[in-house]
């Protein structure tokens, strides 16, 4: 359940789920601030009143197109501290690197169907607000099995790829200790020759940034 | 031996006085003789009256109708040369227009150059041709019959034939034998040669001009386009249905069931809604599958190369993407590439047995190329199971073309080439 209670902006075209999302998120003690069915209207919100996390479809009016994606991607250009939560119907790595692009955290992409596993979800929502960085498993399983063999990911074992993996979906070590039935102090381990094989600089968030590292390929 | 098409090449063979040739010749000659007359008849008819009547404007009327007159005996006409000519002549005129009254299609055939030079030729056909055709079939036949029926008729009367006079059934017998075959022989050639020259002259008058038979391609062309056009429209429609309608229905209830995992007790109840939840999510990722396969939402929004890169992100080997299209292409184009290659990396899967595969893209004078390059064991033959029959049609329709070379052994290289504009 929540650490705290979030003020959030909903876009969603469909009427449905915008009532589905708004029911859970309220039900979770959230303040669901606003609710938009269109990019331009996501946009005049969020700059008269900032939110702490922006939801929105992909997939928005007036062009059906990947308006939403747009809108985040200039919420996130001008108001760097908003977290946005990106929900798509389909998995799609064309829309998440366009968003990934300017990024540095703080930002989630989630298949529509992940909103029904409402605690998980609400999990997810609670590390975009913190800056963390969320990845539908999916996309990840799809990822991964691409090009290896050059870029920064080349060193890395398969372990490592795969707690890497499990991060990238925003897993705390205990939960990916738990998923990979390991103990916490193997996970940390392999987390550190991780940070130290891709070279990340200290100065910035190495798990948001080996997560970023993953994600590009 | 190959039959010969025409009577050119019949002439040249020496089977000719034992072909069907000889006898279409007399067909088509003797058939030109109530068919000219007809058309002189009704052409003189026509003209009379136009002139009688031209003071009351129907006669003016009258005489707009000629070119009609001319296109009628012409379909005829071309019908007819069918005799001579094994493939036939082909029609000059163009499809009509869709949506005209019957009025305005009458006015459209009218102003159809075919249809001038139709009417001139049924009056040559009324004038020069069938006289001509009536002296040589018409003397070369009664000579012939006579020829042959000279034993009884010599038998009761005096006969002349030319030089020779018959006076006995025995005297036709040898006339018969002797000049009949001769006679037959010269009397053959030279009516080939006057069928042929009219059945040609019947052609390049009635037969479609060089700018027609473009025009026609181009018609067949355009028509296919539309099919393909009306395929793609309603597959996006189809698509934009599913995605908009049934898949945020699903959606929306996996939300509520969500909701309702939350607020139940752990029991039977619970084990139930949670199963219904797990599968209202296999219908949807089934449906997520179906809707792609239908019409990527990706092509759509981003493009060629991003729709490619989602399908080899999919492959369980590795694939390298080298992609050089910057513009966005016609969408029946880029529908068309893009299931070209998602067909030719799901072969790569299932069949290839390859370690690797590489996807090239690129835009060569105005015509897009695409290659799909395994390291597989080859063999694979277009056409046999592979699926990519259909695109062969599809690309077809586009101006383009696609290439298999797959030698046993591998490796196999798949080209696709396709003009990047529609139409010509």
């Amino acid at each position: 359940m929540p650490t705290r209670r979030l003020s959030i902006v909903l876009a969603e075209d469909s009427l449905l789920l915008r009532e589905g999302l708004a029911s859970i998120l309220d039900r979770a003690g959230h303040e669901v601030r606003d609710s938009v069915g269109d990019a331009d209207t996501l946009l005049a919100v969020v700059r008269k009143d900032p939110p702490d996390v922006v939801i929105t479809d992909v997939r928005m009016p007036p062009g059906h197109s990947d308006e939403g994606l747009r809108a985040a991607a200039a919420i996130r250009a001008e108001l760097p501290a908003i977290g946005i939560l990106v929900l798509s119907q389909y998995v799609a790595d064309a829309y998440l690197s366009s968003l990934l692009e300017t990024t540095t955290g703080g930002i989630g992409y989630l298949l529509k169907d992940r909103v029904g596993h409402v605690t998980e979800f609400l999990e997810s929502l609670d590390r975009v607000a913190d800056g963390g960085t969320v990845v539908d498993p999916e996309v990840v399983r799809q990822l991964l099995a691409r090009r290896r063999n050059d870029g920064p990911l080349a060193a890395l074992t398969p372990r490592e790829l795969e707690v890497l993996a499990l991060m990238a979906e925003g897993r705390v070590n205990a939960s990916i200790a738990e998923h990979l039935v390991v103990s916490e102090a193997a996970v940390r381990k392999h987390v550190g020759n991780i940070f130290a094989k891709l070279q990340l600089d200290d100065g910035l968030d190495r798990r948001v940034s080996a997560v970023l590292t993953y994600l590009r390929g | 031996m190959e039959s010969p098409k025409t009577v050119w090449g019949a002439l040249a063979s020496p089977r000719y006085l034992i072909s069907s040739w000889p006898w279409r010749s007399y067909a088509y000659l003797l058939t030109s003789v109530p068919m000219g007359a007809l058309s002189i008849v009704v052409l003189i008819g026509i003209a009379g009256l136009s002139a009688l009547l031209s003071p009351i404007l129907i006669g003016i009327l009258m005489l707009t109708a000629f070119p009609l007159l001319g296109a009628g005996i012409g379909w005829i006409e071309r019908r007819r040369a069918g005799l001579m000519l094994v493939d036939g002549v082909s029609s000059p005129h163009a499809k009509l227009p869709a949506g005209l009254t019957r009025r305005a299609r009458l006015t459209y055939r009218r102003r159809e150059q075919a249809s001038m030079r139709a009417l001139g030729y049924s009056f040559v056909l009324g004038v020069f041709l069938w006289p001509v055709s009536a002296a040589f079939a018409g003397i070369s036949a009664t000579v012939l019959l006579t020829t042959l029926a000279a034993p009884v008729i010599a038998d009761g009367d005096q006969m002349g034939m030319g030089p020779w006079t018959l006076d006995t059934a025995r005297e036709g017998l040898v006339f018969l034998v002797l000049f009949g075959p001769v006679f037959f022989a010269v009397s053959s050639y030279l009516l080939g040669l006057i069928a042929g020259a009219e059945a040609a002259l019947a052609r390049a008058m009635l037969g479609p001009r060089q700018e027609e038979l473009q025009r026609n391609l181009a018609e067949l062309r355009r028509s296919r386009l539309d099919l393909v056009d009306a395929f793609e429209t309603e597959r996006a429609r189809i698509e934009r249905h599913l995605h908009d309608g049934v898949q945020q229905r699903l959606v929306g209830l996996t939300m509520t069931l969500g909701l309702a995992e939350l607020d139940l007790p752990e029991g039977e109840g619970r084990r139930l809604v949670v199963k219904a939840h797990a599968e209202a999510e296999a219908a949807l990722a089934d449906l997520r599958a179906a809707v792609r396969g239908i019409h990527p939402r990706v092509l759509v929004d981003h493009g060629l190369e991003a729709a490619v890169r989602e399908v080899a992100d999919r492959m369980p080997l590795p694939v390298a993407l080298q992609f050089s299209i910057v513009a966005r292409l016609p969408a029946p184009i880029e529908a068309a590439a893009y299931f070209v290659v998602s067909e030719a990396l799901a072969n790569v899967a299932k069949h290839a047995r390859a370690t690797k595969c590489e996807v090239s893209g690129w835009v060569d004078r105005e015509r897009l190329v695409i290659t799909v390059q395994d390291d597989g064991v080859g063999g694979a033959r277009p056409g046999e199971g592979t699926g990519l029959t259909g695109l062969v049609t599809r690309l077809d329709a586009l101006g383009g073309t696609l290439d298999v070379d797959s030698p046993p052994g591998g490796p196999t290289r798949l080209r696709m080439e396709c003009p990047c504009q529609l139409g010509d």
